[in-house]
């Protein structure tokens, strides 16, 4: 009984990683049928959110707060890898409408960019690019109305670049005088440290439970609530279901799709931001610490099905806990006087790489019952 | 796509064939060794790009996993020469063995002391692998991004399974070939990279006519009824699942063939040919060289490896950078290559915008209608 709750425990640790990281992306393919192979990176940026809180969490001014940086980076990280995103989706995504496959490819080019930006660009004058890509692209939308519809907006507009350019050097700048080791490039992995209260173990019915991966099932879970909420209490939220379910229809009626389209993008990168965290106090943190995680969820959105965040939350704990029964080589202590050629199967099963083979294959036989996932949306179009 | 191609001149055709004959044959002695492999690597890629042309450029499979295929052929062939240059080691099996404390050979590495099998397993195993993979995804209509992402999760999945088996198959280490011998030479050896040179430049001219003959013709025509609308031809009768099947095995056959002309020369195959930028590279390639045109797979693999290599040697970090927006540029400005560009209306705009040539007036309805067909 022990063992079990303990791989379950373990499953749904796992899992909640994979439905963090996934939730973002599910949504953006449900509404745009693209699949972000940045995804990851993004996720990476928020995990180098993490670690760059954290050191400036340790200046004099704020080491009263310092354990509590943990709770204001998951908002930084939502904060930096939605405005990423949004920036994506302005310049490139919005451009191939229509092309998923070239979409993916050119998401990959992104990938790559900001892997190498990572490792080339030293983390403050990152965070200065960040905050004047922050002020740039929000201050238009935040002037008085009055200033808007004045003649000389375009100006307006472009001297906020400007000034958001300006405080991205000072910040920058001001950082990397404050903070040294983030005022050269590196390429080596950094490691975040977990505040005190989050460090040891949480003792429930006899059974020691590690309190960062409670900490990550607390932010899975207030993550898929918020993002419940908001697709099914707010107007936004509204919008966004119109159309994942029909698009032109929604524009005939006077929805701005443009408008829908960035913020579920902005929504989607955002949560991979968040997933950052997550990951970022699992291990140490590098430039390709995204790829570990990206393959995972793409399973979880193909098993999952698209348009329905029930389907993404089963696929991801249904992986999960797959992944530690076959990788742990749990099933032998749970039934120990199985027949022998099936407990050398699962022997050779049993290494968290081997378990990979395991569960694709498992995946690749459901997809021969069900081959739009678990909740296929329903219509009678020809498929395309 | 525009399919009008520029007619050549016989006589031209005639002595471009002549130069490039020529050139294959006195490369060897013009280049230095190290350009020569280099060289020699970067067309045993080509045929690869063949391959991902056939499926991406011809029938709108986007498959991230050909690396799957590639490393297949390069372990076949690997094997190959492992097993036939062990007689000195104990049990006379190859060396690593002895470092895993395996004393009997695997039962799968049996038949590579055959050079007749390992001759036919180079093509024969990835075509069915990839027959195999191919059809359990399309009997289910799964497609488009779906399929990438599918390719791509079982080339995760290859890369594990032969990154963890040290007892298989030496696992991460990879096999070795440089050292190996064949016909009494060393693999390695320059007289031996040479003949492999030559073998390369004449498999990719016959793999480049082969996948002519496959695009030509009905099949073709299927072939590419399929990437711009998959409902229609399956309402006109033809079983799509059945053609996808047969194009994505030939593309996943070319790709053995690739990996172990690859591999001879590299001197060592290792699941580092089944990572995931490997195989999206192969498909940068081919639209960068352009895609649905074939030639434009093959000049693109070479000249952008060798761009690579170039660029590596002078900036290594910068590399990453050039290539991410290669692949920005290339699907939001240059959607159909560089040979696509060329065959197409592409000089003739550029003319235009300079005033150089009058632009041709026909009905509009006819230009919108081209326009449509360009969007697949």
């Amino acid at each position: 009984m022990e063992l079990l709750l303990d791989s379950l425990f373990n499953g749904v640790a796992i899992g909640s990683v994979l439905l963090v990281a996934a939730l973002g992306l599910a949504i953006v393919f449900g509404l745009m049928g693209v699949i972000n192979l940045a995804h990851g990176e993004l996720m990476m940026l928020g995990a180098y959110t993490t670690y760059v809180t954290q050191l400036i969490f340790k200046l004099p001014i704020l080491k009263p707060f310092y354990n509590s940086y943990i709770i204001v980076s998951i908002f930084l990280a939502f904060i930096v890898s939605g405005v990423v995103g949004i920036l994506l989706e302005k310049t490139i995504i919005r451009k191939l409408y229509g092309s998923p496959l070239e979409t993916l490819l050119a998401t990959w080019g992104v990938s790559l960019i900001l892997q190498q930006f990572v490792r080339s660009v030293p983390l403050a004058y990152g965070t200065g690019l960040i905050i004047s890509l922050l002020i740039g692209l929000f201050l238009p939308t935040i002037l008085p109305s009055k200033i808007k519809e004045s003649i000389n907006y375009k100006y307006f507009k472009f001297s906020s670049w400007i000034f958001a350019a300006l405080t991205g050097v000072l910040t920058g700048s001001l950082i990397s005088s404050s903070v040294s080791k983030l005022s050269r490039a590196s390429a080596r992995n950094v490691d975040v440290t977990a505040p005190s209260w989050m460090r040891g173990q949480v003792e429930i019915i006899g059974t020691a439970f590690p309190k960062t991966r409670l900490m990550i099932i607390v932010i899975t879970l207030i993550s898929v609530i918020a993002i419940t909420l908001f697709l099914n209490q707010s107007a936004w939220g509204m919008r966004i279901r119109a159309v994942t379910q029909n698009r032109q229809m929604s524009d005939c009626l006077g929805i701005s799709t443009e408008k829908v389209d960035i913020i579920t993008f902005g929504i989607g990168s955002g949560l991979a931001g968040v997933a950052g965290v997550a990951v970022s106090l699992l291990g140490s943190v590098g430039p390709n610490v995204g790829g570990n995680y990206i393959v995972g969820c793409f399973m979880v959105v193909v098993l999952g099905g698209v348009g329905n965040l029930l389907g993404t939350v089963l696929a991801s704990f249904g992986i999960g806990i797959m992944t530690d029964l076959i990788g742990a080589g749990r099933l032998l202590s749970i039934w120990p006087d199985m027949p022998l050629p099936l407990s050398n199967t699962i022997n050779f099963f049993a290494t968290t790489s081997m378990a990979r083979v395991m569960i694709f294959a498992l995946i690749v036989i459901f997809l021969q019952f069900k081959p739009t996932g678990l909740f296929p949306q329903k219509g009678r179009m020809v498929e395309n | 796509m525009s399919l009008s191609k520029i007619k050549f001149d016989k006589k031209i055709v005639l002595s471009f064939w002549i130069i490039l004959i020529a050139l294959i044959i006195a490369a060897p002695t013009i280049l230095p060794v190290f350009r020569l492999n280099l060289l020699g690597r970067y067309l045993s890629l080509s045929i690869v790009a063949l391959g991902v042309d056939l499926i991406w450029g011809y029938t709108g499979l986007l498959s991230l996993g050909q690396g799957i295929f590639f490393a297949l052929g390069g372990y076949c062939a690997a094997m190959y020469l492992q097993i036939t240059s062990s007689s000195e080691f104990p049990n006379n099996i190859p060396e690593f063995f002895a470092l895993y404390g395996v004393e009997k050979l695997p039962f799968f590495w049996e038949p590579f002391r055959s050079p007749v099998f390992t001759f036919f397993a180079i093509w024969i195993i990835p075509a069915l692998v990839a027959g195999l993979i191919g059809f359990l995804v399309f009997r289910n209509r799964i497609k488009g991004v779906y399929f990438s992402i599918l390719t791509q999760a079982s080339l995760l999945v290859f890369f594990n399974f032969f990154n963890g088996q040290q007892k298989l198959i030496n696992g991460t280490n990879g096999l070795k070939t440089d050292v190996t011998q064949l016909f009494g030479q060393m693999v390695g050896s320059e007289s031996m990279q040479r003949i492999f040179f030559w073998i390369t430049a004449i498999l990719v001219i016959a793999a480049w006519f082969f996948a002519k003959w496959v695009v030509k013709g009905r099949f073709g025509n299927i072939l590419i009824g399929i990437r711009d609308d998959e409902p229609r031809v399956r309402f006109t009768g033809y079983n799509p699942v059945i053609f996808k099947t047969i194009i994505f095995s030939i593309a996943g056959g070319l790709a053995g063939i690739s990996g172990a002309l690859y591999t001879v020369q590299s001197g060592i195959v290792s699941p580092q040919f089944m990572t995931v930028p490997f195989s999206i590279e192969m498909v940068i390639w081919v639209a960068v060289g352009g895609r649905g045109t074939l030639l434009g797979a093959i000049l693109g693999a070479v000249f952008i490896n060798y761009a690579k290599s170039l660029v590596s040697e002078a900036l290594p970090a910068s590399w990453m950078f050039i290539q991410g927006g290669l692949f920005i540029l290339v699907v939001t400005a240059l959607p159909e290559g560089v040979l696509g560009w060329i065959q197409g209306d592409g000089p003739r705009n550029l003319l235009q915008r300079f005033g150089l040539k009058r632009k041709i007036e026909t009905y509009p309805s006819l230009e919108v209608n081209n326009k449509e067909g360009n969007n697949e």
